[in-house]
């Protein structure tokens, strides 16, 4: 009954693919969080004039991630762009999350009270001032719990980029259950290290965040 | 600049399948989201009860739920549940597998919502006669639907995306389905993707709209 084919390789298989999913979900958040921040702020400080970034990103929320992949894939080959599938992956996830980062900065700007702002900026700092020691701070906080959820969603969605050929966490459990057709067993062991990956991230989160609250 | 020639006709002529398509797509979310709603109250009630072993399965659905890939979810109801000589169609994998999903993340919002229904609000309705069920049924769930209610929106639009997922377990006649069915017979992989995700952006704005119309309509007073 115990009897089974799955070999220390395939396990060693299966986390080169965490690595890549861990390596996509980190370059996705660093592409998509710095362009966020600067698409959230522009949102909460100009929102007249950026109404038309909003489209732009609500497109980006309201169209499913693999067609973005199968789409952005296509066009590459059309543009004759030479990247490789990872580069895709990359880009693609990259908009996706800035798409939802730009939201939380956003609603995290909007939440430091005017009034303090005001307070500031009579107290003679000026506005750039005003928005790197008093606004930033104070909205990373707010917008810190709200960004952890988008790294836990990023990193599942990127068992995703599959379809445009990455091998990674779910693609190389998916290539050991075609060769040892024990589906259960492998689906298992890379549901535990996704969740494993998940529990980490959050586990880490929650401490930074009390770390932070000591001060307030 | 394109060393490419964009054929659109041929995209175009597909267009009423692939409407057909986006209707499978939206009854399979609209389904899953009745579902997820139904599972995710009895989850929630789970959680608060004093019963161990239920409070048990419902962290531990929920916790899976909102901790792996829907996609994995599904690859496991649809080959997984294969081990067991039990032999799911992809449309009831995928169906199975995001009502899953929605179940675990709804439960979530449902515990915040239950937070801001005030307990007096419960004792109230008991000292005026109703027994636990009633007062559940006719006071504390009306008022947690309404404070849940953008949230599950948001939900149902996830919902929608999520169905493009069953083209990867085989489905083939949903908006990807028959998407990548016409991709794989021309190759016009851009045309026909680009359609669809115009539908898919469509259906999504459609629910937006439609909840808010909606909840216009419900919560007047």
């Amino acid at each position: 009954m115990m009897i089974t084919s799955f070999t220390w390789n395939d396990l060693l298989f299966m986390l080169d693919g965490a690595k890549v999913t861990i390596l996509l979900t980190l370059a996705a958040m660093l592409i998509g969080t710095l362009a966020g921040v600067v698409f959230g702020l522009l949102r909460a400080l100009l929102p007249v004039l950026s109404l038309p970034l909003a489209w732009v990103l609500d497109v980006f929320r309201s169209v499913p991630l693999l067609i973005q992949f199968v789409l952005f894939n296509s066009l590459k080959s059309i543009m004759g762009l030479n990247w490789s599938a990872f580069t895709v992956a990359c880009v693609v996830l990259g908009i996706y999350v800035s798409a939802y980062c730009s939201e939380i900065v956003r609603s995290g700007v909007l939440s430091v009270p005017p009034n303090l702002r005001r307070a500031s900026r009579s107290l003679g700092l000026s506005y750039w001032k005003d928005l790197r020691h008093i606004v930033l701070p104070m909205a990373m906080r707010v917008a810190f719990p709200g960004w952890l959820n988008l790294v836990l969603s990023v990193m599942k969605d990127t068992s995703l980029v599959m379809w445009i050929g990455i091998v990674e966490l779910l693609r190389a459990s998916q290539t050991i259950v075609t060769r040892i057709q024990e589906p259960l067993l492998v689906l298992c062991i890379a549901g535990l290290i996704y969740y494993v990956m998940s529990l980490v991230v959050a586990r880490l989160g929650a401490r930074l965040e009390t770390r932070w609250q000591e001060n307030d | 600049m394109f060393d490419y020639n964009f054929h659109w006709r041929a995209a175009f002529k597909a267009l009423p399948d692939m409407l057909g398509g986006a209707w499978v797509t939206f009854e399979t979310a609209a389904l899953s989201m009745i579902l997820g709603v139904l599972i995710a109250l009895a989850l929630t009630f789970m959680r608060q009860g004093n019963i161990r072993v239920l409070r048990g399965f419902a962290a531990t659905w929920i916790s899976i739920a909102r901790n792996t890939p829907s996609l994995f979810q599904i690859y496991i109801l649809y080959f997984g549940l294969g081990s067991f000589g039990l032999h799911v169609s992809s449309w009831a994998a995928l169906l199975a597998g995001i009502t899953i999903n929605n179940a675990g993340y709804l439960a979530e919002n449902f515990r915040g919502g239950l937070k801001a229904v005030p307990d007096t609000q419960l004792r109230a309705a008991r000292s005026l006669g109703m027994s636990a069920p009633q007062a559940y049924r006719l006071i504390v769930i009306p008022q947690l639907l309404r404070i849940v209610f953008y949230p599950l929106t948001n939900q149902m639009v996830w919902a929608v995306l999520m169905t493009s997922l069953g083209v990867v377990v085989g489905l083939n006649n949903d908006l990807t389905g028959i998407t990548q069915d016409y991709n794989s017979k021309t190759f016009r992989t851009f045309e026909f993707f680009a359609i669809a995700a115009v539908l898919y952006y469509l259906i999504a704005k459609l629910i937006v709209v439609v909840a808010r119309l909606l909840s216009w309509r419900l919560f007047r007073y």
